[in-house]
């Protein structure tokens, strides 16, 4: 019972979609079950929301290190919540959608929100420069090559690629970087991207065929009892 | 008030900036603003577009008017709905003891949509289409096809073959089949190099957007 029906429900969701692309009246199947699915995954996030208030309340409560910062946290996703449950400071009131203009929700997260995540993602810049320093000597023929193809991408995208080759004559523009650029990103970078889809396809269809079949069933976890 | 709000952000953006000294109280806090706000607002934004806005709605729709506001028809109720909202219901029975198991029905519902979906999607789009993709001429006499296309052409065709050999590791690498297996190494460098090229630009690009707002927004130095 506790195996098996999550078994027969992985079988039968799992043939079910894949019949019903065979079979014309079925085919809105999918979308259907992909709003089942959204409306699950709101509760599996009720979950993360539970998951991270024990943790920071636990971290509050043993006064563990930093647990300071677990306070801001805590009051940061509480004030976002109420104003974005009970639409405080909505011009358009209850029934205006919560990230309407000029709402206060929708506010936080322009101010708050994009800054902290465009600054952290933009800190990565500097990160990707040092990783790539210690990573990009070439040391050997592949490190070479992808030296090789980022700097010609990065030189070809900037306008001093162009000043820098523009002497190159028309006849040969190939060979001007933001050409070269072009060319690598529309044949070898293709061919490559192509060989790691094909690649990622045949590993999701055969995991997805070892799911539905129940041959994999690490998802369902172990049996404490 | 959008005078006090460019501060908070400039305050926020230079707390996560501080990070590259080394790590303090600041950045700290900046990252308990973010941590707590990102996940109050995507459950705010999850809660009003899908509990509502998907469930709410299409069980209990609103009727329909006309341009003019009169009433024209009942909304048709969607009670399928419901399975869905049960089976939510049920994962968070994760949290009771003794009955934790149950949570494992919605999960099984959700693994079994995904691989049902992914499978035939990912056939479609990232195997038959692609594999179409590569079926393209490889000289051009009569197809007016220049030398430039057909040298691309070509290795596209030879770069996806030796791409696909690398990842077969059945068989020993050895010999020819070893050799095309190198070759395509080298074409998925090229790869590795162009993503690495533009991850660094587009991470570029938000530094100096950040820049730009500290600079621009905040202090008025740049108009």
């Amino acid at each position: 019972m506790r195996r098996e029906v999550p078994l027969f429900i992985t079988f039968f969701i799992g043939m079910l979609l894949i019949f019903s692309v065979f079979i014309p009246p079925m085919e809105s199947l999918g979308e259907d079950f992909t709003v089942f699915f959204d409306i699950i995954a709101v509760f599996a996030f009720f979950l993360g929301g539970g998951n991270l208030l024990r943790v920071h309340v636990s971290k509050l409560t043993r006064q563990k290190r930093d647990w300071q910062y677990s306070i801001v946290t805590l009051l940061g996703f509480a004030v976002t919540l109420v104003i974005g449950l009970f639409k405080i400071g909505n011009p358009g009131g209850i029934a205006a959608a919560p990230t309407a203009a000029g709402s206060l929700f929708q506010e936080i997260f322009d101010y708050c929100l994009v800054p902290l995540g465009a600054t952290m993602y933009s800190l990565l810049a500097f990160f990707v420069a040092s990783a790539s320093y210690r990573a990009f000597r070439a040391k050997n023929r592949e490190a070479t090559i992808l030296l090789i193809a980022a700097f010609i991408i990065l030189l070809g995208r900037t306008p001093f690629g162009t000043v820098v080759t523009g002497w190159i004559p028309e006849s040969f523009d190939v060979l001007q970087v933001p050409n070269l650029a072009v060319w690598i990103m529309n044949a070898p970078n293709l061919a490559g991207q192509r060989a790691i889809m094909i690649g990622i396809g045949l590993g999701v269809v055969s995991m997805s065929l070892r799911v539905i079949l129940g041959i994999e069933r690490t998802y369902l976890g172990e049996d404490k009892s | 008030m959008e005078h006090v709000a460019v501060w908070i952000a400039a305050f926020l953006t230079l707390g996560i900036i501080s990070f590259l000294y080394k790590d303090n109280p600041w950045y700290k806090l900046s990252e308990a603003i973010f941590v707590g706000i990102s996940a109050g607002y995507w459950f705010v934004v999850l809660f009003w577009d899908n509990i509502y806005g998907k469930f709410w709605v299409g069980v209990f729709p609103p009727d329909v008017v006309d341009e003019a506001g009169n009433f024209v028809s009942h909304g048709v109720p969607d009670y399928a709905l419901i399975v869905g909202a049960v089976l939510g219901v049920l994962m968070l029975a994760r949290l009771l003891p003794g009955v934790g198991w149950i949570s494992r029905w919605p999960l099984a519902f959700i693994v079994g949509c995904t691989s049902g979906l992914y499978l035939m999607n990912y056939f479609s789009s990232n195997i038959m289409r692609q594999v179409q993709g590569t079926i393209i001429p490889l000289f051009g006499i009569g197809y007016g096809a220049s030398v430039y296309e057909i040298i691309g052409n070509i290795v596209i065709v030879g770069g996806t073959f030796a791409g696909l050999v690398y990842f077969f590791f059945s068989k020993e690498h050895r010999g020819a089949f070893g050799a095309t297996a190198k070759v395509g190494i080298w074409v998925i460098m090229i790869t590795f190099g162009a993503s690495f090229g533009y991850t660094v630009m587009s991470r570029m690009s938000l530094l100096i957007g950040r820049i730009d707002f500290l600079f621009g927004d905040w202090l008025g130095l740049i108009k």
